[in-house]
């Protein structure tokens, strides 16, 4: 930070405009960068999790939307899979379906074993586990397509349970989007401390220039003039910690992603970040800057306005 | 030619009081015309600061009615103030310099503030500099410099950017007498061009160095006219052809 604060004073005092010279340079600094730099950081993990959250939540409902669960509910074996068989053939034929199959009792067995176990001698097949037939729609799984599918399915079998995948996630869904709205909220919360954190050190620096703006103010020096001063020492300000709380946050994001990553789970593999997803997180100290540059102004203007 | 009629500066009636204290003027009326030289006399406390700080627009006045180069001042919108004061040179009592600025930073203020590129302010605050004298002092902190000489800064400042009039409170209170009489003859000469200049002093001498001066003498913050000049300006020519004060 006092290599970047060093580089931002030298770009301050080469400044080509005359204004910098019209007031000492307002020294809004102090903590200033260190506030914003935690600010910005705290955002980018907010924002990085609120996109995350969001694309898992996308790529489960893509891989979810079209299918459609069959269980055949019955404890005859023999009377299961005829039933599996009379469903798989009926739904074939569906000008909805894209694909039908019955899952294979492999695959099932695998589904059970953390449940059910393996040991030496286990009968697992004797075990009245309902057949499962996996079906993918051509579109969305709505209610219509799948109460046609359950028209379909009941009169051959009897003991047929239809349902649409997507609705078993329904509540991780609605999880999902609550903690999206606590990201998107939390951002909020941030800007709202940032221009808080800005006001009060406008304030403070208004206080401390005080003479200097009125000798300006008295050589015929503008409002507008003398908060361009002030805009530019917190832009600088704001923009060396916007960059060091960018950094900071694309630390932390790496590490968790690190983390989760190493769950295997199906849907957690679902939350990275796509490019576009980058370019957003990298725009939040370019809107940091702009919103601490802008409250600085507006600040610093109903200051003097309340001045002759 | 300066017209009588074309005042610069026209006071009806002004009073000045602070919150709900006594008047500290009172009834004060006069014109001052482009191009005269007046000095603005009276006892310390008479009110000559405030009076002076109604002509460089730092104050309002509780009454009374005062026109700035034709407009009527009390009622001038505050986006219009900084024109108005870019018009108006002071040279403040307590100096005010701006303490984190050298002395060429702070004679080059009101020019930055115009918005004259940084090339063409050196030459024009280096002379300036050169003539008060301080020419191998222009890096210098006003913390650094003496009296005498942040006075000779403020009113550097106060002249740089040849201001239609010059207002100047005590300009020479903390200087020798030979460098009271420079700053006086550089004064005149600004005058000669045609600034309209103010001086409040209560130095008789230096009063009596400028006998074509007109005096106001504030008495208790009421204005008195001993000259009568202010009731009858006379009318006198300004110097055009004259280009540059002289150096000191």
């Amino acid at each position: 930070m006092a290599l970047l604060s060093s580089l931002f004073q030298r770009w301050r005092s080469g400044g080509a405009t005359s204004d910098p010279r019209l007031l000492p340079e307002a020294q809004l600094s102090g903590p200033m960068p260190w506030v914003i730099a935690i600010m910005i950081a705290l955002t980018v993990v907010a924002a990085a999790s609120g996109l995350a959250l969001r694309n898992a939540a996308e790529t489960a409902s893509a891989d979810l939307e079209g299918g459609v669960t069959v269980q055949i509910v019955t404890a005859a074996p023999s009377e299961r899979l005829r039933q599996a068989a009379a469903v798989v053939s009926v739904l074939a034929k569906a000008p909805e379906v894209a694909d039908v199959r019955q899952v294979a009792q492999e695959e099932l067995n695998t589904l059970v074993e953390p449940w059910l176990g393996t040991r030496p001698g286990d009968d697992v097949e004797s075990l009245p586990i309902p057949a499962l037939i996996d079906v993918r729609l051509k579109g969305p799984a709505t209610p219509d397509r799948v109460a046609h599918l359950r028209a379909l399915a009941v009169p051959v079998a009897s003991s047929a349970r239809v349902d649409a995948q997507a609705g078993w996630l329904a509540p991780v869904f609605a999880a999902i989007g609550t903690l999206q709205w606590l990201a998107g909220g939390l951002i909020a919360l941030l800007a709202l401390a940032t221009i808080a954190a800005v006001l009060l050190a406008s304030r403070n620096a208004l206080g401390n220039h005080r003479e200097a703006i009125e000798i300006v103010h008295m050589l015929g020096g503008t409002d507008k003039q003398i908060a361009r001063v002030f805009q530019r020492s917190m832009a600088f300000d704001a923009a060396a910690g916007g960059l060091v709380g960018l950094l900071s946050g694309v630390v932390t994001i790496a590490a968790l992603s690190r983390q989760f990553a190493g769950l295997g789970s199906g849907m957690v593999a679902g939350a990275v970040l796509h490019w576009q997803d980058w370019i957003v997180i990298a725009a939040i100290p370019v809107a940091g800057v702009a919103l601490a540059v802008l409250t600085a102004r507006v600040t610093v203007l109903a200051a003097l306005r309340r001045m002759l | 030619m300066s017209q009588p009629d074309a005042e610069i500066v026209q006071f009806d009636n002004v009073g000045l009081r602070y919150g709900t204290d006594k008047e500290i003027l009172a009834d004060v009326s006069f014109t001052l015309y482009p191009g005269c030289f007046y000095f603005l006399t009276g006892a310390s406390g008479a009110g000559k600061t405030s009076l002076l700080k109604l002509l460089y627009l730092a104050q309002r006045p509780s009454r009374g009615l005062i026109r700035l180069f034709g407009t009527d001042a009390i009622t001038l919108p505050r986006e219009r103030l900084p024109g108005f004061r870019r018009r108006i040179g002071v040279v403040f009592q307590d100096f005010r310099l701006v303490e984190h600025l050298s002395a060429f930073d702070n004679v080059a203020l009101p020019l930055r503030v115009a918005g004259v590129s940084e090339k063409d302010i050196a030459r024009p605050v280096g002379e300036m500099l050169d003539w008060v004298g301080l020419g191998d002092r222009q890096h210098a902190r006003p913390a650094t410099l003496s009296g005498g000489e942040q006075q000779r800064v403020a009113i550097a400042r106060a002249v740089i950017a040849r201001p239609d009039m010059l207002v100047a409170d005590e300009p020479t209170g903390n200087v020798d007498p030979d460098m009271a009489l420079k700053l006086l003859r550089l004064f005149e000469s600004l005058n000669r061009l045609g600034t309209t200049v103010v001086v409040a002093t209560h130095d008789v001498h230096l009063i009596r160095k400028v006998p074509e001066s007109l005096i106001m003498r504030l008495d208790k913050g009421r204005l008195s006219d001993p000259t009568g000049a202010l009731r009858y300006p006379p009318r006198r020519t300004t110097m055009a052809g004259a280009d540059a004060p002289p150096p000191l």
